[in-house]
């Protein structure tokens, strides 16, 4: 049976993890293969790398931690942050990632996910979401973004409007249409944060979930708001999620993967036995 | 890492455009191999051995190896008796057709490549149990029903059946690997699939190296 997936998430700015294992005795805990190592031991099902990166002229960094992790890891490697043309696909693809994940740009311009699958494959595009529930739906079409296709546009019935520039600009986008927009165009996969819940370590947005991953035939990996392992069987049982993202419980120490993979395991989730 | 030690058998790694080859070339000098990507045919022809790696679509990677003259060597090679490891698409090439494309694929094993049955998620992404039941070399090491990672619409379907070495369920179950004679091709990627992956790379290396004592070389 295929299994649902566990995916540790690291942020790397300028080359070097920020907020890395901090509790275990690594030699360095801000080198991105020693972690990589770590979780690969742990018995993390894939790793996500997100360049947080402010400046776009030490991008090139990414690359060299990309070739490096690749060189000693043997488990699937995304990489997303920064990505904004097919030829910085391309880069990520040939250092060694084995997805690359598109989140501000993709909105910009639709058709980077287009192109991007059909040359390299739909299975390593990822499309990030990044989701913030509507407080005032009438208000919703406020937000005005010339680029973006009318049929993909917040109206009525939006609960969740996408957000881009790392969550700090609303587009008028309705989550829903822009996750079947992008299973149509190609991507082969979705990552699917909400804004919402990230961070308060209270639990997944799990009606957003579930309806982001019942309207898409592609896999859809649920992020943000992660605090428990209970959280995780949640969002896999209830938000029907086919693989679970998280950062903080699993880089601060207060879970193992091991512990996490046995507590899904005993209720009957099936995930990847440790060896 | 490149210890130019005699016994490191050198195995090519095909290169048509098709995807992620840095990991596969990793994996193969991981376990004792002298890995060299290459789309150069008599680069290809002078290895010991040969990985046919490959992502992306049917077609494009039909024309790819057309244009470097690679799908008649990929042929002849085989036919040769040269130890060959297809991953992904490099087990889906080698059947007759594809319902992904048009393009005739390499017609080695008689057989076409099928798209899953609406109702499941689309690609099968992640880590599935995979069903050995071969005795090939390469495999036979693996212990059975072990979880390989998976990134795949479309599955092979080869008519004969005696040479499906293993298979893994996913709404259908289907063929996950063939192994016959010195052909073994997987479905999931090995170099992908952590320890137990890299298991398979280091049978394939032996199996390389073994048949480097049996053959004329």
């Amino acid at each position: 049976m295929l299994t649902k997936r566990i995916i540790p998430c690291l942020d790397v700015d300028n080359g070097r993890v920020v907020k890395g294992v901090g509790f275990i005795n690594l030699r360095d805990a801000g080198d991105p293969s020693e972690l990589a190592k770590f979780y690969d031991r742990e018995g993390a099902d894939e790793l996500i790398f997100l360049d947080i990166t402010a400046s776009s002229d030490n991008r090139d960094t990414m690359v060299e931690v990309v070739k490096e992790v690749s060189e000693e890891v043997f488990i699937p490697l995304t990489v997303g942050g920064g990505i904004r043309q097919v030829s910085d696909v391309r880069k990520m693809l040939e250092a060694g990632a084995d997805k690359v994940s598109l989140n501000t740009a993709a909105l910009g311009d639709p058709n980077l996910v287009k192109e991007s699958a059909r040359f390299f494959g739909s299975q390593c595009i990822v499309v990030a979401i990044d989701a913030k529930r509507i407080s005032d739906p009438s208000n919703s079409d406020s937000y005005h973004n010339a680029s973006v296709n009318e049929t993909l546009k917040s109206d009525g019935n939006t609960i969740w409007e996408v957000y881009t520039h790392g969550g700090r600009q609303p587009t008028g986008v309705d989550v829903i249409k822009w996750s079947r927009e992008v299973a149509e165009l190609g991507a082969g996969e979705i990552l699917l944060t909400s804004m919402d819940t990230d961070g308060h370590e209270s639990g997944y947005d799990l009606e957003l979930l579930q309806l982001v991953s019942t309207s898409v035939s592609i896999p859809v990996i649920a992020s943000g708001g992660a605090g428990n392992l209970e959280h995780l069987r949640q969002a896999i049982e209830v938000g029907r999620a086919d693989a679970v993202l998280a950062a903080s419980i699993f880089h601060f120490g207060t879970f193992s993967i091991s512990q996490a993979k046995e507590y899904l395991l005993d209720r009957n989730i099936p995930i990847r036995p440790m060896r | 890492m490149n210890e130019s030690s005699s016994d490191r058998p050198k195995i090519a790694v095909i290169d048509y455009q098709a995807g992620n080859l840095r990991s596969v070339e990793k994996a193969l000098v991981r376990t004792g191999a002298d890995a060299l990507v290459t789309s150069n045919p008599s680069a290809i022809e002078s290895c010991d051995g040969i990985v046919f790696p490959g992502q992306g679509a049917c077609d494009s990677s039909m024309i790819n190896l057309k244009n470097r003259s690679l799908d008649k060597l990929i042929l002849q090679l085989i036919a040769a008796k040269k130890p060959f490891m297809g991953v992904c698409l490099g087990l889906q090439l080698l059947l007759e057709t594809s319902e992904e494309g048009e393009e005739k694929c390499l017609g080695l094993i008689a057989g076409t490549v099928k798209r899953f049955p609406e109702g499941k998620k689309i690609p099968h992404m992640g880590w599935n149990e995979v069903n050995i039941k071969s005795d090939h070399p390469v495999l036979a090491t693996l212990p059975n029903n072990s979880h390989f990672y998976f990134v795949h619409s479309y599955y092979a379907d080869p008519t004969d059946k005696n040479i499906i070495a293993a298979t893994t369920k996913y709404g259908v179950e289907f063929c996950s690997a063939v192994a016959f004679q010195n052909v073994v091709a997987v479905q999931f990627h090995p170099e992908k699939s952590g320890d137990i992956g890299l298991e398979i790379y280091k049978n394939f290396v032996e199996f390389t190296k073994a048949s480097m004592g049996t053959s004329s070389q």
